[in-house]
């Protein structure tokens, strides 16, 4: 399997701040992987830099290609990045993230990835017109991975979508994404704080300190090393 | 007793200006003199109007406002009620005064631009409401000074200390006077836990609360303050113009104002004489009218602070030149109608593009620069 | 009671032309964040294209009425790419003098070309009345209303129907986000520069015809259209509208059924209504009301 994304010796700063000291990692394409880390470890701004908000240096390279440019171009190059926070608009209603999420699209027939929306969520065809601010934390962060899912991207970036939910809600956003990868082949990279539930899902795993990758490996190998898990995975 | 060098240096620098000041007048031409006389009433207004945006940070479109407020308290002692000019100059600062931290108390909950509007509205509102209340202000014919027996050295010179002064001359005597007293008393006050609170305001509301600055005292306090300093400006300027009706204030002065103290940078109160001197690169000879634009005037002020830099001396005093001159050196580069300004907006927006702290922050690398070398060669 | 429709219907008409220049106003906060000081000059500069291109070289109004208004449509993004991007993430103090400078350059520009010679424009409406149930109604103030209300009506149907509309939309509550869907942030915001730039020219054009055409014509309009925004809520469209026509209304009733107002307290009274809403409800009519709780 190719490398969908590739990060190679990847530096950002904010300011003073070093975040990331050179990073390096690969995502294959169809697999979900994961990468896990402490609190200011670089996870956040690693997605950051793919996604070109934040300035930085060293290779990135998507689909063999290097990538360049801000978030605008990386989204039309069919990367989603649903960031910490869901990012959802909450002014405007669900319909309307939704449509946002195909801006990039050319083809403007929606009707058919709405009704796939509605299969994963089906909330979302009762309440379309519904401000996104008045859903609860779980409800946006499944209409920003729809509006994500909308766009039809060939990856999709997760940051911290357990971020103040429900256990409950977790697994069933997790659950979908094991999902569109098993069934849609959709390549996702997600950056987690809850790493046990990462691991489940994600075939393989990357763990970030202070900017740098310090373990990577198969998650089956992640979960049985109890050294890795006591030191990085907080289990 | 221990003196620290800042004020040590402060100190100095003041005597400089002082030391210029005084000499000045010997070097240029009478009507020179009056020019740069106008330079020290907008030095005035402009150190007030400082302590209101550069210390706490609140944006005031409308201290024309209360340069009329002073300037119409000075017109009216005088001519109605025989106040020698001197003597109004204090009354008129403390009822302008007044009328800021009447305005400064409501004001407390508005904030950058819904601040800068309801001043603006103020600024606005001016004229016409002078226009309004005839009976006392004399309404659209405004109220005459000249010739008045109050109004020193109006008709004939004055002596002063063995000196003769006509009335340009003691213009700009007095008007220095007032400006450096201003500046002194502005120094005293930000230099203590007063301009430290107002600083705390400017930099994180929350913060200067979480701390226990009384916010509504210290934010109403401002603008108290800096109307009482452009209410002094504006009875300076009554003198000066021997003349006021409610052209006297319009719009365009208070949106100077603003414009002066944020070209000229906005800092903290100590400066570069040699900034300052800088500055006063007087260029053209007439005065703009302000009834060709009045809302400029007021415009001219804000200008006036923002080009000095908002805290520095050297900053304001810059400032207040840029509010004099910079009209009349618009008018040199070409006197079609509407060119002048024209270049004043350029001016204006290219500063705000290439000088973005002002000229006190080009003052200001410019000393970081020469303090490095300082440091170098003294070995440390 | 005839009388009274009358003022009714003539506050509705300064209404339409208030609403449209507050409306550009808003547009502008909510996108930029900035309060644009220099609107209403932009909106007399675009009048003197029409009036340069009606009386001087004799086009007949509703094809000058539309190249104005693309020319000012061109002329917003530009004055956004060149005065506004480069200070846009800078201080509100900074963002402010800047608006003031362009305010500046505007007026002294027009001063300098058309020199400060009032002038007259006609307007596309005739000047006489029609009679609905008893009442004699100027064809010109419904004309007004027509236009105005019609143009803010079609950028409503832009901005809630079209892609590019939500777009605009996005970018203003949220800039990062929208950038991360692929939405060219800084392209909406000059949009939104143009589409104001167009407001006001409609707002300008519309004005012309019941006043004299000279360099400060819009300067009073302004800060009516400020109230009117202040008053609906400075980042409400809809208030916008609604707080010019109850502006438009309101001044007029009051100027003619209260004499301690008249006419000449008019403007005070509007700047009374800024003060008093900013004091009592920053937010406005339809505002969100902010909280901070300090």
């Amino acid at each position: 399997m190719s490398a969908l994304l590739e990060l190679k010796g990847v530096e950002a700063r904010y300011g003073p701040v070093q975040a990331l000291r050179g990073v390096t990692l690969e995502v294959p394409e169809g697999s979900i992987v994961a990468v896990l880390g402490a609190n200011g470890a670089g996870k956040t701004t690693a997605l950051r830099a793919v996604s070109g908000t934040v300035r930085r240096t060293g290779e990135i390279l998507f689909a063999g290609k290097p990538l360049r440019g801000g978030p605008e171009s990386v989204a039309k190059a069919g990367i989603a990045h649903v960031p910490e926070g869901r990012g959802t608009f909450t002014e405007l209603s669900v319909l309307e993230n939704l449509k946002l999420g195909a801006y990039t699209r050319r083809d403007r027939d929606l009707t058919s990835d709405m009704a796939r929306m509605a299969e994963y969520f089906p909330w979302i065809s009762e309440r379309g017109g519904q401000r996104a601010g008045t859903l609860s934390g779980g409800e946006q962060q499944m209409l920003a991975l729809a509006r994500a899912l909308m766009g039809r991207p060939r990856l999709l970036m997760l940051d911290e979508p357990s971020l103040g939910l429900a256990p409950m809600i977790v697994r069933e956003i997790f659950r979908i994404v094991r999902e569109l990868n098993e069934k849609n082949g959709l390549t996702v990279l997600v950056v987690e704080q809850d790493a046990r539930i990462a691991l489940d899902v994600a075939a393989s795993a990357y763990v970030l300190e202070v900017g740098r990758v310090v373990v990577s490996g198969p998650s089956s190998e992640m979960r049985e090393d109890e050294a890795v898990r006591r030191s990085y995975l907080g289990y | 007793m221990r003196v620290r060098r800042s004020t040590l240096r402060a100190l100095a620098l003041f005597a400089v200006l002082t030391a210029v000041v005084v000499v000045l007048p010997h070097f240029v031409s009478d009507f020179r003199a009056q020019q740069f006389a106008y330079v020290g009433i907008y030095l005035t207004a402009l150190i007030g109007l400082n302590v209101l945006t550069g210390y706490t940070g609140q944006i005031s479109l409308g201290h024309g406002a209360f340069m009329a407020v002073g300037g119409y308290t000075t017109a009216i002692l005088m001519a109605d009620h025989g106040v020698k000019d001197v003597w109004t100059i204090p009354i008129a600062a403390a009822v302008a005064g007044v009328a800021g931290l009447l305005f400064g108390l409501p004001a407390v909950r508005l904030s950058g631009l819904y601040l800068a509007l309801a001043t603006f509205a103020i600024a606005v509102a001016t004229p016409t409401v002078i226009k309004r209340f005839d009976g006392f202000t004399g309404g659209g014919s405004g109220i005459n000074l000249f010739g008045k027996p109050e109004l020193t050295a109006s008709l004939t010179p004055v002596e002063i200390f063995g000196l003769k002064l006509n009335f340009n001359n003691w213009l700009y005597a007095l008007s220095w006077t007032v400006a450096l007293i201003a500046y002194v008393l502005a120094w005293l006050l930000l230099r203590g836990r007063t301009g430290r609170a107002f600083r705390a305001v400017r930099d994180s509301e929350t913060a200067a609360v979480s701390s226990g600055v009384n916010l509504a005292l210290y934010k109403t306090l401002a603008f108290g303050i800096s109307a009482a300093f452009a209410g002094a400006a504006g009875a300076l300027f009554a003198i000066a113009t021997t003349f006021v009706n409610p052209d006297t204030f319009p719009v365009a002065l208070s949106i100077f104002l603003l414009v002066g103290v944020v070209v000229g940078g906005l800092g903290s109160l100590a400066g570069l004489i040699a900034g300052a001197a800088g500055a006063l690169f007087a260029i053209a000879t007439t005065f703009v009218n302000p009834d060709t634009f009045p809302v400029a005037l007021s415009i001219f002020l804000l200008v006036g602070v923002v080009v000095g830099g908002l805290g520095s001396l050297a900053g304001l005093i810059a400032g207040a030149v840029f509010i004099q001159f910079m009209p009349l050196w618009a008018q040199s580069v070409s006197s079609s109608a509407g060119a002048p300004t024209v270049v004043y907006g350029v001016f204006l927006i290219l500063v705000m593009f290439v000088l973005p702290g002002g000229f006190a922050g080009l003052l200001g690398r410019l000393e970081s620069l020469t303090r490095r070398g300082y440091d170098r060669s003294s070995g440390s | 009671m005839a009388d009274f429709v009358q003022q009714v219907v003539s506050g509705l008409a300064s209404g339409g032309v208030y609403g449209s220049l507050a409306l550009a106003l808003v547009l502008i906060h909510r996108a930029t964040g900035v309060i644009n000081f220099a609107q209403g000059e932009m909106a007399t500069f675009s009048t003197y294209i029409l009036w340069t291109l009606t009386a001087n070289h004799g086009w007949s109004y509703w094809p000058a009425f539309v190249v104005t208004l693309l020319v000012s449509f061109a002329g917003g993004i530009g004055i956004h790419e060149l005065v506004i991007r480069p200070v846009e993430r800078g201080s509100v103090l900074r963002i402010v003098i800047v608006t003031i400078g362009l305010l500046l350059l505007i007026n002294g520009a027009m001063t300098w070309i058309w020199t400060g010679e009032v002038r007259y424009v006609q307007g596309p409406f005739p000047t006489r009345t029609i009679d609905i149930g008893g009442v004699a109604i100027s064809l010109q103030d419904i004309g007004t209303i027509a236009v105005s209300i019609g143009t803010v009506g079609l950028l409503w149907l832009f901005f809630q129907f079209t892609r590019v509309g939500l777009a605009m939309r996005a970018a203003a509550v949220n800039p990062a986000e929208a950038r991360l869907v692929g939405v060219r942030v800084t392209w909406m915001l000059g949009l939104g520069w143009g589409l104001a730039a167009v407001l006001g020219a409609v707002s300008g054009m519309l004005t012309a015809p019941s006043t004299i055409l000279d360099p400060s014509m819009m300067q009073v309009v302004l800060i009516y259209a400020f109230a009117a925004a202040v008053l609906g809520g400075i980042d409400s469209p809809v208030g916008a509208v609604v707080g010019g026509l109850l502006i438009g209304v309101g001044l007029n009733l009051l100027g003619a059924y209260v004499d301690f107002i008249g006419s000449s307290l008019q403007l005070p009274a509007a700047l009374a209504i800024i003060l008093v809403v900013l004091m009592v409800r920053p937010a406005g009519i339809f505002g969100r009301r902010e909280v901070k709780k300090v």
